[in-house]
């Protein structure tokens, strides 16, 4: 299996050529070209047997991509941010249809104003929609988990589409070292493509007619006992994954120094990496930290998180994303779980909009947490701005400001 | 293509799914408050209205002409509108 | 070697900048090490000044946020040194190596390496679209001043990365750089 250092988009791309994908449909959007363009050149060298379509919109490129799965092909879209948003009712439709597709999702913030830099505001907006949504923390795992998503989807317990974000720019255009499976291996352990119907001229199927109201709520039922399942099989598919390719990531969550921790930083994509740097300068100091770094918000974690937290005393959520007049989508996650616990929890909005977010901040803000609680027993702090470092002097904003526009 | 396998689903499913079939929506032939008529020596079998007919309710006969299925044909009066010669007229319902 | 090197890129661009970090990336990993390369996250000019960034280590790298402190900065153009303030950052003893003939001005504790990589580049047919790259130049001078990687594991991502004819002169410009690069 050879090394090489790749770009995190080029890694889904490696991916999907390995699944032999049939049929890829998208539409440019930054920080997800790249993945379009690599895919384009390999199936124009040959490597790629797809056909590659360029479609005038995001809600075209899925349209396209769930029509030609629910027509019998492996399908495979991306995009990002304001592509997503645009093709989200067909988000809805391609998972209410129960045909198998991934899509990858290169996460970035969403405007006004124009940013092409990451947070999870568009991916955690997609959460209510029936995908299966995982988030990946290094180019590696994007690959490993593309590959991983068209077992997962095809599986007659699940048949729901699969989404995976990886961080823009972050893991998008930065290269580092993957390895990459051969064809023969992925040939061997990802079966031949299942699906619960084919939509062709001779199967005379409809999807989508007007049902009854009682049968369309059954629908919804039936979603939610597929995701129910789903959680399973995301860990069947990474233990097998393990087992043939050496690599296994803890199913819809990473416990990571979980054993002997009293306190832990819970977070999703890339910055758990200086999350997990962070608790190695916590720990010299004492402090016992984990990180749980949840793999999939969709379907949840539930029960696994319960078990984690029973043995802990407090967890600092960390949120790439607001629900504007909540709090942190995860932190709202978090405190329903937990509700029933006596666990000290705090929801912490940070690195939003592209603000860099290291060791030093994750470090200072779980040491201030920690203290805190063992201070005071229990605490229950929903909603923390970590504003960005500039702004943190300055205190909370009193009057209308203009933003700077810098170009 | 290779032809993916299709495997019943392990849990719990509803799909929204169905197969069309004629009158799957019930005997719509019931809404109609017009109908319409063919005269059979201005059809010339163009089959315009064939096309158009949203209900597929208009049927071919054996001459290449068109006749009414009235069980299911809702009276919306399209293949009238249509006709480029006229064949079609759209009578009261009480009246014809 | 130290545990984690940082190493941040200044060009212009369009000089090959990005390019430069992930060759580097490329041939630290095909010595055993771990590596990371990643541009500046925004939109990319022609002749704009830009930086690029690149992490090696002895250990997987996991940190994801941006370069703040490098132990290492490499300037591949010398109107930057006008421009930009290229040792912004930089660590105390850190090492700077300049696309330049002498000293540009860099008062400070840091070592710094002068290389003449423009006349490099011109002298070996460097030379794309008017513009000489000196991207690979001063790989070369970074791989003699520092040792982070040796000049043979960035010949052989060289090798794979261009065509023959091309590849050759960027090595042979390569090593000539590394033979002239000079404490400055």
């Amino acid at each position: 299996m050879p090394v090489k250092v790749l770009t995190g988009n080029h890694a889904v791309a490696e991916a999907v050529r390995l699944s032999r994908v049939k049929v890829i449909a998208a539409y440019p959007i930054t920080p997800q070209t790249t993945i379009m363009e690599k895919l384009s050149e390999m199936a124009d060298k040959g490597v790629l047997d797809a056909r590659v379509l360029r479609v005038e919109s995001e809600h075209s490129a899925l349209a396209a991509a769930y029509a030609a799965a629910s027509a019998g092909a492996r399908a495979f879209t991306a995009t990002s941010s304001h592509g997503l948003l645009y093709m989200h009712e067909v988000v809805w439709w391609a998972a209410g249809s129960r045909i198998p597709l991934v899509m990858a999702v290169v996460t970035r913030a969403i405007g006004p104003p124009w940013n092409i830099h990451v947070d999870h505001q568009d991916i955690m907006d997609q959460r209510d929609t029936g995908w299966i949504i995982g988030i990946a923390q290094e180019n590696q795992e994007v690959l490993d988990m593309t590959i991983q998503a068209f077992r997962i989807s095809e599986d007659p317990r699940v048949y729901l589409p699969v989404m995976i974000g990886l961080d823009g720019f972050i893991l998008s255009h930065t290269s580092a070292p993957v390895d990459i499976p051969s064809q023969d291996e992925v040939d061997a352990w990802l079966p031949p493509r299942r699906q619960p119907y084919v939509i062709t001229p001779e199967s005379k199927i409809v999807m989508g007619n007007i049902s009854d109201d009682d049968e369309h709520f059954m629908m919804r039922y039936s979603m939610h006992v597929a995701m129910n399942e789903a959680k399973r099989v995301i860990k069947e598919v990474d233990e097998s994954y393990g087992k043939t390719f050496g690599r296994s990531y803890g199913g819809l969550l990473e416990c990571y120094k979980c054993e002997d921790a009293d306190y832990a930083i819970l977070l999703a994509g890339s910055w758990a990496g200086d999350a997990k740097t962070a608790v190695e300068m916590l720990r010299s100091e004492g402090y016992k930290v984990g990180v749980i770094r949840i793999r999939f918000i969709r379907p949840w974690p539930r029960e696994e998180l319960l078990e984690i937290a029973s043995r802990l005393k407090g967890i600092i959520v960390f949120d790439r994303a607001v629900s504007m007049g909540s709090t942190g989508i995860l932190l709202g996650e978090v405190s329903s779980t937990l509700y029933s616990t006596k666990i000290s929890i705090r929801g912490t909005i940070a690195g939003l909009t592209g603000v860099d977010v290291g060791p030093e901040a994750f470090y200072t803000q779980a040491k201030e947490f920690i203290e805190k609680v063992e201070q005071q027993g229990h605490v229950y702090e929903p909603l923390h701005w970590l504003l960005p470092p500039r702004y943190r002097r300055r205190g909370k904003p009193g009057k209308i400001e203009r933003a700077e526009v810098v170009m | 293509m290779q032809q993916p396998i299709i495997e019943e689903p392990r849990t719990y499913f509803k799909a929204p799914l169905s197969t069309p079939q004629p009158g799957s929506a019930g005997v719509t032939g019931a809404w109609r408050v017009k109908k319409p008529v063919v005269d059979p020596d201005k059809c010339t079998g163009c089959q315009i209205c064939w096309l158009y007919c949203p209900e597929d309710t208009i049927i071919i006969l054996d001459t290449g002409k068109v006749t009414v299925e009235y069980e299911y044909c809702k009276g919306c009066g399209i293949c009238a509108e249509v006709c480029p010669f006229n064949a079609i007229k759209m009578v009261d319902e009480g009246g014809a | 070697m130290e545990d984690l090197l940082e190493i941040r890129f200044h060009g212009r661009g369009g000089q090959g900048a990005v390019t430069a970090a992930n060759i580097l990336a490329d041939a630290a990993v095909r010595e055993g090490k771990y590596a990371q390369a990643f541009p500046h996250f925004g939109a990319e000019r022609r002749g704009a000044p830009v930086v690029a960034f690149a992490r090696i280590s002895t250990k997987p790298i996991e940190v994801h946020s941006r370069i703040e402190r490098p132990d290492i900065v490499v300037v591949l153009d010398s109107m930057l040194f006008e421009l930009v303030d290229v040792t912004s950052g930089l660590k105390r003893g850190g090492i700077l190596v300049a696309n330049s003939k002498r000293n540009p001005g860099i008062e400070g504790d840091y070592k710094v390496y002068c290389v003449d990589a423009t006349g490099i580049a011109m002298r070996k047919g460097l030379v794309v679209s008017g513009w000489p790259v000196v991207n690979t130049v001063m790989l070369g001078a970074l791989s003699k001043a520092t040792g982070i990687v040796s000049l043979d594991s960035l010949a052989e991502v060289i090798s794979s990365r261009f065509p023959e004819d091309v590849a050759k002169r960027n090595i042979d410009a390569m090593k000539s750089a590394a033979e002239s690069v000079h404490t400055c």
